[in-house]
């Protein structure tokens, strides 16, 4: 194959990787503090993205041109609606159900998922169509052979690894990334030791639907078109994901997620018959791989139910 | 004690006046359906059908003339075939209802006719181009206003011939309504035979990335990219398209001709071609009363292209109606014998499949944000080019 071209796929598969990664980080998140599936973060993610639209057009209204003020407000604005509404569907969703079955949560959050995307449909102006998102980013080029690299692809995926960084360092070298880590791994002397437990799951709530916002606005910018139904894909997707890569663990879910991009890419350009079956291709090996390691790929440190 | 005969007496009175009102001036009852996408990704296209033929529906009840006071029932098939089969099967058990307009979505339409046929409830057919909707079988409960994709392929090879494009890379969706444009694309090609298809690629009718796809096609570097299938992936992949640096021509079928198109990707839809059955609504005989009638009751959503088809099916329903009564039977024989039928669409036959036998196909293309028929363009003058065109 032509070096350029590889390339190219290479550059694809990882555009598409960091956002499954982001999404499906947040679906660890949450499984890790409360051992809950949350189904509707999909379309968390989805109503992220029309909040950064809905910025944009406000902004547009207000005679500001500014393209790097217009995104920065959008990403600040999505991220922190996004954080919030995740707070609010822990606070009076999940939590409410915390001795119910845990098919209970699943099943609420998975109909939470329905009401937020048909809202974006019914409430959104014209929300049934796609939009057209803002390419806000530089748009300079370089032509490479068959290689179009593109200067907002590299600044997307430098944010991406500049955010799932930070996380790292916030879980892994703050005081709230040590309650996080304590509330995971056990709830009741988390308590004990002082942690109050609400806020630290309502906190973690709220960085899982910022990230998804983040991914949100991502996918608007790399596409430049959003609509009502991508965070329904997306969210199998991430979760998924986070599956393979093992629930409850940060580096199994990037993994997860990029992993299950380059299975749609290999999918879609080695494979010989139609690029239809790429997404079967991709399911396949992951159902193979959950057969293999029904606990992921990386394991959680310290299991439950050992 | 004075009270209750006094209450009594303005009941009775009540009742009295009431049913002297009724029989004065009420008109039967009559229901009839309405099938479409209202919820999902092509609902733009639903609900300005739906609107249509609510349209056709409030002109027949303000008539003073007419026979009977109509009620239209809508139900959603969200462009699934399962949930189709379940909503065809609450109308046509309805016994209520007489008739019905459905379908937009050709995946919905073909998986439909054999309930309707069980049920014996007659439909048209308003938006849905599949052919094998009225020829699979031979059910005389189901008829289509609009023309099939047979045609508007034929249309969309001739075109791209003449215009002296070489390669073609195909996408379709993988729902029998992408797998039939390929079908008869492919087909109408090989036989033109000018113009050589260099990949097919088969897509979900849910995906959001295409970039894989579109990496292929850049390295067969075609002239024109073929998409068999409907808007809302339309937008995507010519948007994607973009993103790669693909410079090909995006040719589309009447899956993309809506104004969702154009609103989705702005000035990126400036040199689409696209193909539908059918004049132009501002070219149809009833167009202008159309879009009058249409305005003036301010819906929420434009008719999209298809509304007058739905608008014309509704209105024959209502004819056949009130030409032989409420009475399913009836309204099937009366739909078998239509010939040179008049409707805001133009003269109306169908065919024994119960098929309308329209021989116009409109070839558009996107010039400044609005689909433009190509005669009538600069790209047809000469005045502006497309990617290659010679």
């Amino acid at each position: 194959m032509d070096a350029g071209l590889f390339a190219q796929y290479v550059m694809n598969g990882l555009m598409l990787g960091m956002m499954y990664a982001l999404v499906a980080v947040g679906f660890t998140l949450f499984f890790g503090v409360l051992d809950v599936i949350k189904f509707s973060h999909g379309d968390v993610l989805t109503v992220g993205a029309f909040t950064a639209l809905a910025a944009y057009a406000g902004l547009r209204a207000l005679g500001i041109n500014s393209e790097g003020f217009e995104l920065a407000v959008m990403l600040v604005l999505a991220t922190l609606a996004m954080a919030f509404l995740g707070m609010a569907i822990a606070r009076y969703l999940v939590m409410p159900l915390r001795s119910a079955p845990a098919l209970n949560t699943l099943l609420i959050t998975l109909m939470l998922g329905t009401v937020l995307r048909e809202s974006v449909r019914l409430f959104y102006p014209q929300g049934a169509n796609p939009k057209p998102f803002p390419a806000l980013l530089p748009r300079a080029s370089l032509d490479i052979g068959e290689f179009n690299l593109r200067l907002d692809n590299i600044l997307m995926l430098t944010a991406g690894v500049l955010v799932i960084v930070g996380l790292q360092y916030l879980l892994n070298r703050t005081k709230l990334g040590l309650a996080i880590r304590a509330v995971a791994q056990d709830e009741e002397t988390a308590r004990t030791m002082g942690i109050n437990f609400t806020a630290i799951v309502l906190i973690t709530f709220a960085i899982g639907s910022g990230l998804a916002a983040f991914a949100g606005v991502m996918n608007g910018l790399y596409y430049n078109e959003i609509n009502f139904g991508i965070g329904l894909y997306l969210g199998v997707i991430g979760f998924s994901a986070a599956i393979i890569g093992g629930l409850g663990s940060i580096y199994g879910a990037i993994l997860g997620g990029f992993l299950f991009a380059g299975l749609q890419t290999v999918g879609t350009v080695l494979l010989p018959f139609a690029s239809a079956y790429k997404d079967v291709f991709a399911f396949a090996v992951v159902i193979a791989i959950m057969a293999w390691r029904p606990t992921g790929l990386i394991q959680e440190k310290i299991s439950e139910r050992v | 004690m004075t009270r209750i005969p006094y209450r009594t007496a303005v009941c009775v009175a009540a009742i009295t006046f009431g049913f002297a009102a009724w029989t004065a001036d009420a008109k039967d009852k009559v229901k009839v359906g309405f099938i479409g996408p209202l919820t999902g990704g092509v609902s733009v296209n639903g609900l300005g059908g739906r609107n249509s033929a609510d349209l056709a529906v409030r002109l027949r009840n303000a008539e003073p003339k007419a026979k009977y006071e109509y009620e239209m029932v809508v139900l959603d098939d969200e462009c699934k075939p399962n949930v189709a089969v379940q909503v065809a099967t609450k109308m046509a058990a309805d016994k209520d209802i007489i008739a019905g307009a459905t379908h937009y979505c050709s995946v919905t339409a073909i998986a439909t006719v054999d309930t309707y046929h069980k049920f014996g409830f007659p439909v048209i057919v308003w938006g849905a181009v599949l052919p094998d909707i009225t020829y699979r079988n031979k059910y005389d409960e189901v008829h289509r206003v609009n023309g099939t994709m047979i045609n508007q392929n034929d249309a969309n090879a001739e075109l791209i011939s003449k215009l002296g494009y070489k390669t073609v890379a195909v996408i379709h969706d993988t729902t029998d309504y992408g797998k039939g444009h390929n079908e008869y694309f492919s087909k109408a090609l090989a036989r033109i035979g000018k113009v050589n298809v260099v990949g097919t690629f088969g897509v979900t009718s849910d995906q959001q990335d295409f970039t894989a796809e579109l990496t292929k096609i850049k390295a067969l570097n075609p002239d024109i990219i073929y998409f068999g299938g409907l808007t809302p992936i339309g937008v995507r992949i010519r948007s994607q398209m973009d993103k790669l640096g693909i410079k090909a021509v995006f040719d589309g079928t009447s899956g993309i001709v809506s104004d969702a198109y154009i609103q989705g990707l702005g000035p990126l839809a400036e040199g689409t071609l696209a193909f539908r059955e059918g004049a132009p609504t501002d070219k149809l005989p009833g167009g202008q009363f159309f879009m009058d009638k249409y305005n003036a009751q301010k819906y929420d959503n434009p008719p999209e292209a298809y509304g007058p088809f739905a608008f014309a099916a509704m209105e024959m329903i209502l004819d056949s109606i009130e030409k032989v009564g409420p009475d399913r039977k009836k309204v099937i024989a009366d739909l078998a014998d239509v010939k040179d039928r008049d409707s805001i669409v133009g003269k109306i036959t169908f065919d024994d499949h119960g098929q309308n036998t329209v021989p116009i196909i409109t070839k558009y293309v996107v010039q400044d944000g609005k689909f433009v028929e190509w005669d009538d363009s600069e790209y047809a003058s000469g005045k502006r080019k497309l990617p290659g065109q010679k």
